[in-house]
């Protein structure tokens, strides 16, 4: 089908404010009498707040307001309440870093001397470090009331333990398929804590006015999710809260929740009519923000000799840090994905959910799928490599097809996976080897698939408005908001090809929860899906009223009239044809009368039939997931044995994005995922001793830099989403799915070695390549 | 202690009574308000504040302010002149060398110091120069393909 705006690389709506400057960020706000904010953050990871003395910096020069944790009446939390935004004098601290007081003063300065001035007593308590052992049943207990949280339905917290949810899948009978199995093998793994690093900083600056008006500005992906956390912790009615979110520098899902906002409240209802900015350090993002939680997998798989995929029985142990409001549901998440993008009969699951006194866990790209596919997709590979057959076939014979059913037990009519596969395969000509230019630098390739639905509730809600000026421009206005992966691009493209305009007479307007319509949440790769149905039945609602007046106007039937390059066009006689831009107010008549008023469309998006799964097995009623979207990444490494260097030379990707709405920015958010993905697989981890973050800076957290950008190569497969718009679906968080296990696929394919934990560093590889040496001699 | 300061910003004269503790970045962001010019760091790793002093590209958030006497420092809002993007402003716009946009004023300061020093640089020059930015959007390609392509208008004698 031909499309005027769809699949046509249109430039980025927002360019030219961004590179000119014009683009306002939270910290570019200067607002009259605007105070600044510091916190005072606990030294222990667990820890009793037996008092907190704020005597003396009240009194000092500057100070404004000074907050503990007693501001707080109410736990708030997404999916969990499990967190007050600051722990409570009486209560514990539950990690090191977390806020127990906070100050607003005229400078930063100030505020700081003041927090440097509070006196903290603590009485430090037995900590957990690790999610296995927070496991155990005499493990110290961070949460001892659990048991009387809020929880939404579909997660299962286990009173007095450390386990806040545990998700199960009951596939068929795992034991049975390892019966009958001609080979059974069980492989470990070990993600770590890795951080988001949005180049931006966490920020927020809020005013509260006197009749009781709170605004807050923030950089968040998900203005009405903060908005609706704040009215739970603070028992405030949702039409006194307006959470703006302007240009968002960055959130990999760092910026979905609500975190330095809950602590700058308190602040500025105590300094009325007084702005109060809060806007967070590097060292700060890096601790205090979400991580990315720790995961240990165990999967345990039954093989039929010819390479066939009878069981797998997944454990799968999150680190959840000190509050899992959110990481419940990237436990489940892993849960629901955990076959990876293969039809296998028998699943089985256990996912845990575990609090831990570490930073805490949270939303990031790829919400637990890049931490499962490590393991799934070397998973793969070992037991090719052991079976004596191919990885390649084993994903071939194994891989989704239409037709084929998820590990939950679902259906997919549209499965676009073997296709990307045979893409990547030829992309990076796997079946060609390497060509050694050194002796000591062995060259090698890779290759791994992946897949992700959105892990969102089922009736997450969009809605969009279509505003049309007097001039035949519009604006749109959603709450998808632009975080960097071209939601304020492509969103007018959908209404454009609707009402069949450019696109840039559609202005995107989004992030104000007073003024801009509902959206869920800027997260799990949904924009484009959600909010993009919701544009496009806005502006279907918009096209349709346009054409009511029209045919009163033009004297011809609805049917015969239709939208063309800003006209209203007679389709038999395209003669017939009247600017849109003259039914933007309505139509007048001869006698003066008007009929039709300003012309505005309305869409709002609930995707149907999306039902949670059975809550004993797991298993799928109808369909859990709004889409799957699959793909796979090749890659091809050079491994320095002298250095343990590993040089990432190329790596391609392809994926099945059911209809590419702009070229260009696919192209951008994919070679952009798989260097997020390199990150990952060579250099990141936060590194974490009895609690502490030990590298909190760029200096000590290495992410890629232009030097380690490998070629890359990015394709794509179309095959329709039936509810999607123009069939497109999400693909921004997928795309960096496979591209850590297919490096380390290839380190392995180079060396011989299997590592089973990221990063693989230079000195892993020294040390293993050592190993291997002496195991030769002996 | 206060020093009086005298220097130009984007070709415009400026006269400051500036502390021994502040920074360029403090400067142009919290006195100047040209908010163009990020923190991401605050200590010279991200390259996010990554303005051209003298003809060179520094990091403002490491020149302390009484040091700026007598400089010539360009933003990011000196690059565009007369309403016009810069040719590398272009090339970003064209090729979605973006995405968030928090990283682009340093990137596009390390280039344009760049090409203003070496019109013609390869690869390899233009990776060295811009590896002192920090990017998590984009993958760095298509910055570099930007650089490359404005490179290339200059030995077509475009400009």
């Amino acid at each position: 089908m031909g499309y005027k705006h769809i699949g046509k690389s249109y430039a980025r709506s927002d360019a030219v404010r961004k590179v000119t400057g014009d683009a306002v960020y939270i910290n570019d706000m200067h607002l009259p009498r605007m105070l600044h904010a510091q916190c005072v953050r606990s030294p222990y990871a667990h820890a009793k707040i037996l008092s907190v003395d704020i005597s003396a910096a009240e009194q000092m020069s500057g100070v404004k307001a000074i907050i503990t944790g007693d501001e707080y009446p109410n736990r708030a939390g997404l999916y969990l309440e499990d967190r007050y935004f600051m722990a409570k004098p009486g209560d514990t601290a539950k990690y090191l870093g977390e806020a127990v007081a906070a100050v607003a003063a005229e400078t930063p300065e100030q505020a700081q001397a003041a927090c440097d001035a509070i006196r903290v007593e603590y009485e430090e308590l037995p900590a957990v470090f690790d999610a296995v052992e927070g496991m155990k049943p005499d493990a110290p207990l961070i949460h001892p009331d659990l048991k009387n949280y809020k929880v939404a339905p579909i997660f299962f917290p286990k009173p007095d333990t450390n386990i806040s949810h545990h998700y199960v899948l009951r596939k068929g009978d795992f034991a049975q398929a390892a019966e009958s199995a001609d080979r059974v093998f069980e492989h470990k793994y070990y993600i770590p804590h890795v951080q988001h690093v949005p180049l931006e900083p966490h920020g927020c600056l809020a005013k509260y006015d006197a009749d009781g008006k709170l605004t807050v500005w923030a950089s968040c992906q998900s203005p009405y999710a903060v908005r609706q956390a704040l009215s739970v912790a603070f028992d405030l009615p949702l039409n006194k809260i307006r959470v703006i979110s302007q240009t968002v520098g960055g959130g990999f899902g760092a910026k979905a929740g609500t975190t330095l906002e809950g602590i700058v409240i308190p602040l500025a209802k105590k300094c009325k009519g007084r702005p109060v900015k809060l806007i967070y350090t590097r060292e700060d993002e890096f601790i205090n923000a979400y991580v990315r939680q720790g995961m240990h997998a165990t999967i345990k798989t039954a093989m039929r000799a010819d390479g066939k995929i009878l069981g797998v029985h997944n454990t799968f142990v999150w680190d959840g840090g000190a509050y899992t409001e959110y990481g419940v549901n990237i436990t489940k998440a892993g849960g629901w994905a955990s076959a990876g993008p293969y039809d296998i009969d028998n699943v089985w699951t256990d996912s845990y959910c575990v609090y831990t006194n570490h930073p805490v866990g949270g939303p990031y790209r790829g919400f637990g799928m890049c931490e499962i596919h490590f393991a799934i997709e070397q998973n793969i590979d070992q037991i090719a490599k052991e079976m004596g057959l191919s990885e390649v076939e084993i994903r071939r014979l194994n891989g989704l097809r239409p037709g084929g059913f998820t590990g939950m037990g679902e259906r997919l009519d549209v499965a676009g996976f073997q296709d990307c596969l045979e893409q990547v395969l030829a992309d990076i000509e796997y079946d060609k080897p390497s060509e050694q230019i050194s002796p000591t630098k062995i060259r090698a390739k890779g290759i791994a698939g992946g897949w992700k639905s959105p892990s969102m509730p089922t009736n997450a809600g969009s809605a969009a408005i279509l505003r049309m000026n007097e001039d035949g421009t519009f604006f749109l206005m959603s709450s998808g908001q632009e975080i960097g992966q071209g939601a304020a691009t492509v969103l007018p493209q959908i209404a454009a090809e609707v009402l069949s305009v450019p696109p840039d007479k559609i202005t995107y307007i989004s992030g104000d929860t007073d003024h801009t319509p509902y959206e869920w949440q800027t997260v799990a790769s949904r924009t484009t899906y959600c909010a993009g149905n919701a544009a496009k039945l806005a502006a279907e609602d918009l096209a349709d009223k346009l054409l009511d007046l029209a045919q009163i106007k033009m004297g011809a039937a609805k049917r015969d009239l239709k939208l063309e390059d800003g006209y209203i066009v007679h389709r038999i006689y395209p003669e017939k044809r009247l600017p849109m831009a003259d039914f933007a107010l309505g139509i007048s008549f001869g006698d003066g009368s008007g009929y039709g008023g300003p012309a505005i469309g309305v869409g709002t998006f609930t995707l149907e039939n999306n039902i949670n799964t059975d809550k004993k097995t797991g298993i799928a009623k109808n369909h859990p997931a709004a889409f799957w979207t699959m793909g796979a990444n090749g890659c091809e490494v050079e491994v320095d044995t002298q250095t343990g260097h590993i040089k990432v030379l190329k790596m391609v990707s392809c994926f099945d994005a059911g209809k590419v709405i702009n070229p260009a920015l696919f192209a951008a958010q994919s070679e952009g995922a798989m260097v997020q993905a390199l990150g990952t697989a060579l250099f990141e981890e936060l590194k974490l001793k009895n609690g502490k973050v030990l590298n909190h800076s760029f200096v000590d957290y290495k992410i890629p830099t232009a030097d380690d950008m490998p070629e890359l190569v990015v394709k794509y497969v179309e095959h329709a989403e039936p509810t999607g718009p123009y069939g497109a679906r999400g693909v921004g968080e997928p795309l960096m799915v496979p591209g850590a296990p297919a490096i380390a696929n290839a380190v392995t394919n180079a060396i011989g070695v299997r590592f089973t934990r990221m990063p693989i560093t230079p000195e892993d590889v020294l040390k293993a390549l050592r190993g291997r040496k002496m195991d030769g001699k002996s | 202690m206060k020093y009086r300061v005298k220097f130009w910003v984007n070709e415009e004269p400026v006269e400051l009574e500036v502390s021994a503790n502040r920074t360029l970045l403090n400067v142009l962001r919290d006195e100047l308000y040209l908010t163009g010019t990020k923190e991401g760091c605050g200590a010279g790793e991200c390259g996010a504040c990554t303005v051209i002093v003298d003809g060179k590209p520094v990091n403002a958030c490491l020149v302390l302010a009484p040091e700026l006497d007598g400089k010539h420092i360009t933003t990011v809002e000196g690059l565009a002149k007369d309403g016009e993007l810069s040719p590398l402003q272009q090339a970003f716009v064209k090729n979605a060398a973006l995405q968030c946009g928090f990283c682009t004023p340093g990137f596009l300061m390390s280039g344009t110091a760049l090409l203003q020093e070496n019109p013609n640089p390869t690869r390899e020059e233009i990776v060295r120069a811009i590896s002192g930015n920090l990017c998590r959007c984009t993958g760095y390609v298509r910055i570099v393909e930007s650089i490359e392509e404005v490179a290339a208008q200059y030995k077509g004698g475009a400009r």
